[in-house]
């Protein structure tokens, strides 16, 4: 009988810091809060980023059920007007700005090296600055609630409502800066993780090979590499003008308020695709794992992806069909929306047709994904709608509106978020989520939103404006579309929607005391990020993998039978992974911790904060910045090898790579 | 070794940092390219103050475009220096460029001071807020630029420059050359082309 010899199991080294960068020496805690503040391994990072938006989805969500509150009944007096524009505005950034995009950069950062077969992204310390920048700016906007009012002017802010006339208070200050700190935050992510999907793949992966949510991340971040500069631009003006006394939005001084229109949107709408496409990428992997079918179609849904990405900067008119642009514009960027629906519709067929024939498993995420296909498909059609001009302007700063860009992002973005939660929740915390509590939790939200969101496509045919604070029994009209049924009707699903969620709250406390361990591989998956342990270890593979095949992974477990043409398993996930074990790479050296990326992040808020109150403030915050970049550009990002303790067990005999 | 971020080789050939300062200057294009349309909206929308016409001093600033385009020159001088690992040279024509960036940053400052002594103050007109602002944006990414050359220098000199010399060189230069290239577009956009 042959011994198999197993052995030691590798350990990243350990580092002992011999110098220090400006006045500190970096840090070393493996364990311990300090191994989170200071980290820059991209999975806690990941982590980190999903808490947040987790937290910010449920400020953003009792904002909703403030409004939805008001709204239930006529005459509302839970909220006065003032509160109520807050509100609504504070409503829409947070969702957009503060959960949906953290929360697919919390998917990005987690998944996007795993799924590539590396080990970290390409600059872990800006990934982690990353981080810090969009919670401390999240903070900073939320700030404004406690110092004299939120900002009020609509998630868009038009001008020039959004000037220091109309707008006294410091709630649009501290909208304009705060926007700007979490813009720098998706910025440095975007180029962050371009690099990484660009320069890092495993050896073998060629762009066709790479999985398909790593594809639609890519789009997402070319996207906001663009897009961001000009909202940056936007709220630069905003911010002079209420700040240092420029005229960009004044009327008197001939200035053209729909400057501001054509900034924000030209950033707006690319930002929508921003906002859905991660959400894409999730369930184009999870419906291919759960209908036991390659994706169907994988380079038409990768090339749709970037014909969104690309088309997505050419309808940004359509936001403001109702400003007067002119006949020529109108009909051109009709043109261009009705365009734009072509790729969205070739996803939607790959979907449908990638389930076809399959062998269904409806598990908690499948059931997400088929809810998204559904529920996107109604937004899109409302979407198509507003591509004719007529009709739009009819509908602009109705409920109609409402209710299209809830479905796609509550039907779309949201419903694929939690697909992503219930797939990957194994890999991450090596836990099952529970299914039953699962499906609770998935068909509450779906009754939930369609509840909410259904009825706001009537009220808002039948006129009632988006962001009127209260209404009254006498305009509320009669029979089936009397506004007072249909808005007690969504007010009720609001809550049967919160119902839902708390079922997912419910669903992570239960199982994180009672846990379930998760198998190696739950699921039968298909790509790289299944290749390792749950949940994975620091270095991510203990050997990189070459890559021979689109769904690698799959491909490893899976043969094709010569004579029958059926795919026959011949490993399982645990073989594949003892195999890796025994041919562990020796002496891996991560990137090691650093303390300047949060120093760096804290100082951008400051600085903010000096503009709306003392600029001696802001001089401190300048002055952090140029301390924290000489400790960050005199730091390596490994340490050096004479730093590493070479006598960690499992590692001590290995050779020098 | 396998040190995760830099010694794996890159996919594409080009390292990490080059390859993402690349992509910054293509996000840095559209924060300039908004800045401009800004500045063409406004440009002729003068209630009060001077126009462009009456201040613009198109000899004094070609000359110090002239000095900006030159350090371009020399920043190519230092980068091949680099690549030369002549670490005299690359002091000294890093210096260089700083210092002929630094004159540019110094004509803009006595450009802006002699503006503003003419009633061009930055409220005054749609035509001072964006002039200001566009070329206020130009000049703090120069003096950045300028930032970066000195620290560059320091580190240098104390070898404590972490990564590859040439390539932390290159990276700089190209940011260098960015801002140059910019400052071309806005001295033919802003100042050449009568409003």
């Amino acid at each position: 009988m042959a011994i198999i010899e197993r052995p030691a199991p590798t350990v990243p080294a350990v580092v002992t810091p011999t110098s220090t960068y400006g006045v500190l020496k970096r840090p070393v805690s493996a364990t311990g809060w300090r191994s989170w503040v200071f980290t820059v391994d991209h999975k806690k990072i990941g982590i980190m980023y999903g808490a947040t938006a987790m937290f910010f989805f449920i400020v953003g969500g009792v904002e909703a059920l403030l409004i939805r509150l008001q709204l239930a009944a006529p005459n509302g007096k839970v909220l006065n007007a003032d509160l109520y524009n807050q509100m609504f505005t504070m409503h829409a950034t947070t969702m957009v700005f503060l959960f949906v995009m953290p929360m697919a950069a919390a998917f990005a950062n987690y998944f996007v090296p795993l799924q590539i077969g590396a080990r970290d992204v390409a600059f872990p310390r800006l990934n982690a600055f990353s981080f810090w920048a969009l919670l401390f700016g999240g903070i900073f906007l939320n700030l404004a609630w406690f110092l004299g009012g939120a900002a009020d002017g609509g998630w868009f802010m038009y001008a020039p409502n959004s000037g220091p006339v109309f707008s006294p208070t410091n709630g649009v200050d501290f909208w304009a800066l705060g926007l700007q700190i979490t813009g720098i935050a998706s910025l440095a992510g975007a180029i962050n993780l371009i690099i990484t999907v660009l320069n890092m793949r495993a050896p073998g992966m060629s762009l066709m090979k790479m999985p398909i949510f790593t594809w639609m991340i890519t789009v997402v971040q070319f996207l906001l590499l663009f897009a961001v500069p000009v909202i940056t631009v936007a709220l630069f003006l905003l911010s002079f003008q209420r700040n240092f006394g420029a005229r960009f939005f004044d009327v008197a001084a001939g200035a053209d308020p729909l400057l501001w229109q054509h900034l924000f949107w030209i950033f707006g709408h690319p930002e929508v695709y921003i906002l859905i496409l991660p959400s894409f990428g999730i369930i184009s992997e999870v419906l291919p794992v759960f209908s036991r079918k390659p994706l169907f179609g994988y380079p038409f849904v990768v090339f749709s992806g970037a014909a969104i990405g690309f088309v997505g900067w050419g309808v940004w008119a359509h936001h403001m069909f109702a400003s007067g642009l002119g006949p020529v514009s109108v009909a051109v960027f009709s043109l261009t929306t009705m365009a734009i629906a072509v790729p969205t519709g070739v996803k939607i067929i790959n979907w449908t047709l990638t389930m076809w024939g399959g062998k269904l498993w409806f598990t908690t995420a499948m059931k997400f994904a088929i809810g998204l296909i559904v529920l996107f498909t109604v937004g899109g059609l409302s979407g198509v709608t507003h591509s004719v001009a007529p009709s739009d302007t009819q509908q602009t700063d109705t409920y109609y509106i409402v209710a299209h860009f809830h479905y796609v992002l509550f039907g779309g973005a949201v419903l694929g978020i939690f697909s992503g939660f219930y797939y990957w929740w194994p890999k991450v915390f090596g836990k099952m989520l529970n299914e039953k509590l699962g499906s609770w939790n998935f068909w509450l939200m779906i009754i939930g939103l369609n509840l909410t969101f259904g009825p706001m496509h009537i009220l808002g045919l039948q006129g009632q404006p988006r962001r009127m604070y209260r209404w009254t029994e006498a305009r509320a009209g009669e029979g089936f579309f009397n506004l007072a049924f249909w808005n007690m009707i969504a007010s009720i699903g609001s809550f049967i929607l919160t119902t839902g969620i708390l079922m997912f709250l419910i669903n992570v406390w239960v199982t994180w005391r009672n846990p379930k361990k998760a198998p190696l591989d739950p699921w039968d998956a298909r790509s790289l990020e299944w290749m390792t342990t749950n949940p994975p270890k620091e270095h991510n593979f203990d050997v990189i993998p070459t890559v021979h095949h689109l769904d690698e992974f799959f491909h490893r477990k899976y043969e094709e039978d010569a004579t029958t043409h059926t795919m026959k398993q011949v490993a399982t996930a645990e073989e594949l992974m003892a195999e890796q074990e025994r041919n562990a790479d020796k002496h891996i050296h991560m990137p090691s911790p650093s303390y300047w990326p949060i120093v760096l992040a804290f100082a951008l808020p400051i600085i903010t904060f000096g503009i709306i109150y003392s600029y001696l403030i802001s001089v401190v915050g300048g002055v952090i910045v140029l301390f924290a970049a000489y400790g960050w550009a005199l730091e390596s990002s490994t340490a050096p090898d004479s730093d590493f303790e070479n006598n960690t067990p499992g590692t001590a005999l290995a050779i020098h790579d | 070794m396998t040190d995760v971020t830099h010694d794996h080789a890159s996919s594409t050939g080009i390292s990490n940092v080059k390859l993402g300062m690349w992509a910054f200057l293509g996000s840095e294009c559209l924060l300039f390219g908004g800045l401009i349309s800004t500045y063409m909206l406004y440009r002729g929308r003068v209630t009060g103050g001077p126009r462009p016409s009456q201040i613009f001093d198109i000899p004094f600033t070609s000359v110090s475009s002239f000095i900006l385009l030159m350090s371009s020159l020399t920043m190519v001088l230092a980068v091949s220096a680099a690549h030369k690992e002549d670490d005299r040279k690359i002091n000294l024509w890093l210096t260089v460029t700083a210092l002929l960036g630094a004159t540019f940053v110094g004509g803009q400052v006595y450009e802006f001071t002699a503006f503003y002594k003419e009633g061009l103050g930055f409220s005054t007109s749609l035509f001072g807020s964006s002039f200001y602002t566009l070329t206020g944006f130009h000049g703090v990414h120069v003096t950045v630029g300028i930032i970066m050359l000195m620290s560059l220098v320091g580190i240098l000199k104390r070898s404590k420059v972490p990564g590859k010399k040439a390539e932390v060189v290159e990276m700089i230069g190209l940011y260098w050359h960015f801002v140059d290239i910019v400052w071309i577009v806005i001295f033919t956009l802003v100042y050449l082309i009568p409003v």
